[in-house]
């Protein structure tokens, strides 16, 4: 092509971009690696595009999947992302593992640069691609529904949100398949992120994945928490909300003032590297000091909107698998609140070595101390919750008591960390990101798989398998400590984090340990995947098509399993905490609704994907300077959101004779099955009909 | 030297016979893989990686460092063996299926308990709180070290990938190799001629940044002779992990020597020395310069701040 | 529905909307906490300019570059536009006859683009003197406030021209008056955002 054409076109690429012809001219192990993973990408692409058509199901797909307002569809594909997600980042933490095993005073097979992706992109990945979707997907299905409402506030939102998700996922896969990632760590630290030391394309795709990832969150936040404040269904004050519900509202409130932080520090970085302002490089004024202020300002709430929701689950799932109210409700919400609230107060803990004075350090390290106070009083509430219950040792509630037995060795390591004399022996090295991990993984990742577990019969009408359950738990918590807590013990020996190669032999024998781990994890991973697929299949057995397995509390499990699009038949009136408990002892557990009306329902709508796939389109052309490609995005963009703006049919009728039809169909379900009790809760005698005593 | 433990694994699951829901299927494997990782690193020497930190400290900064954190560590015990006894109890005791047990499902406040569950953990709190405090400040390491003796000047300069260290007191200068005299406290000025970096030295101190077109400080003194590690933490390329020094803490007459061998080293860093040293490499080993141009710390400090492009 | 629920802060729609009443609720609340992140990005960006104020680098300062004349002229025109988008949600209000309605949506987006186009001056001259957000981390830091200021007018203006085709196509129906509201929340907002600089940015730097 024509000279001046080709970067007219095709912007800043050129052919050694690809990491296939990089592999082709340099055949070493991590460039084959590399190439590996772009063609798992084009090949998985491909193959997903390929069955569909096979199967004709693109219809299907965009009626039911893509164009789709239902806050529980919605919260579906959330999840898969992140389960999609979680696999890649999770693979790349093995290479990570498998390489610090191997390079002991040796190359390893891991090239520096590539390594340095690795651990940007694990971080990046998990954190804006695995975490947050997970917790947003959770909170999605499961919160309009316990608060009794039939959707969010704005599912079109709800929907656009979605998709830049989706769409920012998309452009860090593309990143395996055409260009790299940047180099700089999930925080992405300017000066080393500025064009003076990474002129290529990696920060950028950074940037911009996760600008359109930080967008979504925003809006998600906005979404929740005015779903809380105007949606609850009659008799649903504030302080009758189940702890799930409360924890989301927190988090909401935090994703709405820690996200704008995060899309200020990107955007600032994005002026430096595309127009050369000076907010953060070395020369003409710039500051990196500001860039660390702002990215931890997000950074900090950022880490309370990923445990938050985590804790909620955890208040669910001990109470229903303690057959028990919760213990200290009030104390549970207001601990919550102080927790969103002071998570705004210790950001500079995160740059205690950057040099400003003692007394900064002191302050903000007692601020730290006292966040861990809240949690403290949560993880007691939820012990003397289990105090004269009937303890049942579902997976979930595993989940949960592994969890309260580690994650309180993070909250001690945090509180080391919280010490700035001590922080500045161990920041930076594997002793922190033992702590993160810590405090991620038994908090965040178990209360996730906890709800996933728990929830996953209201969404789909069948239970998870127990036995691989148990087996991916066992997987999950053992390969934990084997790949983690070798690292305290590294940090402890000064091993910074982030490295390629190492060269002390005393490492040698905990870095094999977590090395081990890593493989244990990859284990836990794969052995959920079976869980999954060992449900499916014998899902016959397993139906609670009753809604109630657990004999739980909440409003989402008064409907069927699986739920009707509009949740509710009829929307309920509540009379206190633990709504679904009070009328199964009163003995009115599923009262037939005199009427049935006919319901109104948000009507299917492009503008989500369209949105999705336009931001994606339009990051890429920055990301690669194809200036024509980014405007074109953009105003498309706008246009897409004009365009919705004229549409007046925004609703769709569920005419009163479905509703009553598929109302009259669960209700032959109820008559059907047998009540049972908690001691055959895992067998398929269970058809989700709770055995309760009146009270 | 610490008695080599693995960190402490808080027994966590709750294992016993009956139904599905009544206790957990045993594991072998699990607890094949607990004795493992238990026991290997006693095979394999692993006990050798506390030699490299704060646990074999050689300087007062981090001896302190390390009462600190054995005071934290003894204090936190008492705010985690709680959680760790009353849950594996509290769970297995009210497991389902357990003949006898009182059953309050509705019992959900107790004023007394509450008592407990905030005061006592908040009384921890205030209390590490004045301990914090106060080790933050007598650690701060901007704070000079009291001494007889006045401090060491070193000025210490960031690069990719490697330290170059100036004496401007002895007009000699190196590349990761930081000689110290025993027993005098150092006094480190820092910066960096290209990204964000950490430097740090376990076992006589913690971390600072060096930032370009900025000067931070570190005090630290050995009290011991020996050659200890120090390494940059903050991620700066495809070198940072080769970005190692050695810091030699000598005692009185050999780090004299050390200055007149430096000095007859017949290698002055002069502006094609610097040039030299300002593109990316990592030296496979340490090098000595006989001299240092006046200012070249301020130097380097603007030259960190000029327009690359 | 009584006439206590669903009373939202800011103009009321009563009878004869009361259907639109409880629509508006929500969809007003929902916006008064995006202008809420967006004040955050804001102040943000204040406290930024405010820590890169010394950041001049032997380059153009606060003094140097700012005319308090075409900043005067500029703050009368966005809060001329205040009043008469005010005048516009009035009319709505009463149900005034659409024209009046267009009109005052008119005037406003008039004011707008005139708002839009002084300040651009204002950066061309800027750029004339040498004042380019390249030459320091002072002048970025305030391209990055200002522009961002009058880019959300500019989205401001795009979306009072679309309001007043829709009001020609559907004339005044729910939907319309909720964006309409909306819109309005969003300008006064950017009102008092422009206050905030034409305080901290023009009149700070020009005391000197």
């Amino acid at each position: 092509m024509n000279a001046p054409l080709w970067p007219a076109v095709f912007g800043r690429f050129g052919w050694m971009d690809l990491p296939f012809v990089r592999a082709w001219q340099d055949p070493s192990v991590s460039e084959i690696i590399g190439a590996g993973a772009g063609g798992l990408v084009v090949f998985g692409g491909l193959a997903v595009v390929v069955l569909v058509t096979w199967l004709g199901r693109w219809g299907y797909l965009w009626r039911e999947w893509f164009t789709t307002l239902d806050h529980k569809k919605i919260g579906v594909m959330y999840v898969v992302i992140a389960f999609v997600m979680l696999s890649r980042a999770l693979v790349e933490a093995v290479l990570m593992r498998m390489q610090q095993a191997a390079a002991i005073n040796a190359p390893g097979f891991v090239a520096p640069d590539h390594f340095a992706q690795l651990f940007t992109t694990h971080g990046s990945i998990m954190i804006f691609f695995m975490a947050m979707p997970f917790l947003t997907g959770a909170i999605n299905y499961v919160m309009p529904l316990q608060i009794g409402a039939r959707d969010v506030a704005f599912p079109l939102l709800n929907a656009v949100s979605l998709w830049l998700t989706a769409g920012a996922a998309g452009l860090m896969m593309v990143s395996l398949v055409i260009g790299r990632f940047s180099t700089g760590g999930w925080t992405g630290y300017p000066p080393y992120t500025e064009l003076a030391f990474s002129p290529d394309v990696g920060p950028d795709y950074w940037i911009w994945a996760v600008t359109l990832g930080s967008i979504g969150t925003t809006l998600s936040g906005l979404n929740f928490a005015v779903t809380i404040y105007k949606k609850r269904c009659p008799g649903m004050d504030l302080m009758r909300m189940p702890m799930f519900c409360w924890t989301s509202l927190c988090t909401a409130i935090l994703m709405i003032f820690a996200m704008p932080p995060l899309t200020v520090a990107t955007a600032l970085l994005a002026l430096d590297r595309y127009l050369g302002f000076h907010f953060f490089t070395n020369d003409l004024g710039g500051n990196m000091m500001n860039y660390a202020n702002l990215i931890w300002l997000f950074g900090h709430p950022e880490v309370y909107i990923l445990i938050l929701p985590a804790f909620g689950v955890y208040s669910e799932v001990i109470s229903t698998f303690s057959s028990k109210e919760l213990y200290g409700y009030t104390s549970l919400v207001i601990a919550t609140m102080a927790i969103a609230v002071l998570s705004f107060t210790v950001w500079v803990h995160h740059f205690f070595t950057m040099g400003q004075s003692a007394n900064i350090n002191a302050v903000f390290g007692i601020a730290t101390m006292a966040i861990g106070l809240p949690t403290g009083v949560k993880i007691y509430d939820w012990i003397w919750t289990m105090f004269r219950g009937r303890v049942r040792f579902s997976v979930s509630m595993l989940y949960s008591l592994a969890f309260m037995m580690t994650f309180v060795l993070g909250g001690l390591t945090g509180i080391v960390l919280a010490f700035p004399p001590l922080d500045y022996l161990v920041h930076n090295t594997l002793f922190l990101v033992a702590h993160f991990h810590n405090m991620l993984i038994p908090g965040l990742l178990y209360g996730m798989l906890a709800g996933y577990n728990y929830w996953f019969p209201k969404a789909f009408g069948f239970r998870l398998d127990e036995t691989w359950g148990r087996i991916s738990f066992g997987c999950w918590v053992a390969g934990f400590y084997l790949a983690f807590m070798p690292l305290y013990v590294l940090g402890a020996g000064g091993m910074t984090r982030r490295s390629q190669a190492v060269f002390e032999p005393a490492f040698r024998p905990w870095l094999y340990i977590a090395g081990i781990g890593a493989l244990v994890l990859l284990c836990a991973l794969v052995t959920l995947f079976v869980q999954l697929w060992v449900s499916i299949r014998n899902r016959e057995s397993t139906r609670v098509p009753v809604g109630d397995p657990w004999n739980a509390g909440g409003l989402e499990w008064s409907i069927p399993a699986p739920p009707p699009e509009y949740n509710f038949a009829v929307i309920p009136t509540v009379r206190d905490r633990d709504p679904f408990y009070v009328e199964k002892e009163a003995g009115n557990a599923y009262p037939r609704p005199k009427r049935y009306e006919p319901i109104a329902m948000p009507a299917n709508s492009m503008t989500g994907p369209a949105l999705g796939v336009l931001g994606a389109v339009t990051a890429f052309g920055l990301v690669w300077h194809m200036w024509w490609l980014a405007g074109l995005g953009l105003a498309a963009s706008i246009a897409t959101i004009i365009a919705r703006s004229f549409v007046r049919d925004l609703y769709r009728i569920v005419p009163a004779a479905e509703v009553g039809r598929i109302d009259r169909r669960w209700r032959k379900e109820i008559d059907r099955a047998k009540p049972i009790g908690r001691a055959v809760e895992g067998t398929p005698a269970n058809r989700g009909l709770a055995e309760v005593e009146a009270a | 030297m610490p008695e080599c433990s693995v960190a402490d694994r808080p027994a966590s699951r709750i294992r016993g016979p009956g139904s599905r829901h009544e206790g957990l299927p045993r594991s072998p494997i699990r607890r094949l893989l607990r004795l493992v990782s238990a026991g290997a690193p006693l095979l394999l020497g692993g006990c050798d990686v506390f030699k490299l930190g704060v646990a074999n400290h050689a300087g007062p900064v981090a001896e302190a460092q390390w009462h600190l954190l054995l005071i934290v560590g003894a204090v936190l015990v008492f705010v985690a063996a709680p959680v760790w006894l009353l849950t594996p109890l509290i769970a297995w005791h009210y497991r389902i299926g357990k003949k006898g047990n009182v059953y309050k499902p509705k019992w959900t406040f107790s004023w007394p308990l509450e008592g407990l569950i905030w005061i006592p953990p908040t009384g921890i709190v205030i209390g590490l709180g004045f301990v914090l405090w106060h080790y933050t400040l007598a650690l701060d390491p901007y704070r000079p070290l009291p001494s007889s003796e006045p401090a060491l000047e070193i000025q210490a300069v960031a690069l990719d990938w490697k330290w170059l260290f100036l004496y401007p007191e002895q007009g000699v200068a190196t590349v990761n190799q930081m000689a110290i005299p025993v027993g005098r406290p150092v006094h480190m000025s820092l910066t960096s001629g290209t990204v964000m970096q950490s430097l740090l030295i376990p076992q006589l101190a913690g971390q600072i940044y060096a930032m370009a077109g900025m000067t931070t400080q570190l005090n630290l003194a050995a009290s011991r002779a020996g050659s200890f590690r120090g390494e940059n933490t903050q991620f700066n390329g495809l070198g940072f992990q080769n970005q190692k020094f050695e810091v030699l803490a000598l005692p009185g007459e050999d780090f004299t020597a050390w200055v007149a061998r430096a000095r007859a080293a017949d290698r002055p860093l002069d502006s094609g020395a610097v040039d030299g040293l300002m593109k990316k490499s990592v030296p496979p080993e340490p090098i000595l310069y006989s001299s240092v141009p006046p200012n070249l710390f301020q130097t380097l400090i603007a030259r960190a701040q000029e327009p690359s492009r | 529905m009584s006439a206590v629920e669903g009373i939202h802060p800011g103009l009321n729609l009563a009878h004869p909307h009361a259907e639109a009443q409880a629509e508006t609720e929500t969809a007003l609340f929902g916006f008064w906490v995006f202008l809420m992140s967006d004040a955050v990005i804001f102040a943000l960006l204040f406290a930024t300019y405010g820590v890169m104020l010394h950041a001049t680098v032997g380059g153009p300062t606060p003094s140097g570059v700012y005319e308090i004349g075409p900043a005067l002229l500029e703050t009368v025109i966005l809060l001329t536009s205040s009043f008469t988008f005010g005048l516009a949600s009035i009319a709505m209000k009463h149900g005034a006859p659409r024209r009046r309605l267009l009109g005052w949506l008119g005037v406003t987006l008039a004011l707008g683009l005139a708002f839009l186009v002084l300040e651009v001056r204002d950066f061309l001259t800027m750029f004339a003197q040498g004042a380019t957000p390249m030459r320091s981390g002072y002048l970025s830091s305030f391209f990055a406030l200002v522009p961002l200021h009058g880019l959300h007018v500019a989205a401001g203006c795009l979306w009072l021209a679309v309001m007043m085709v829709q009001v020609v196509v559907f004339g005044i129906d729910e939907r319309v008056r909720i964006n309409v509201l909306r819109l309005g929340l969003f300008w006064h907002f950017l009102d008092i955002v422009w206050i905030g600089l034409f305080s901290v940015v023009y009149l700070q730097g020009l005391i000197r």
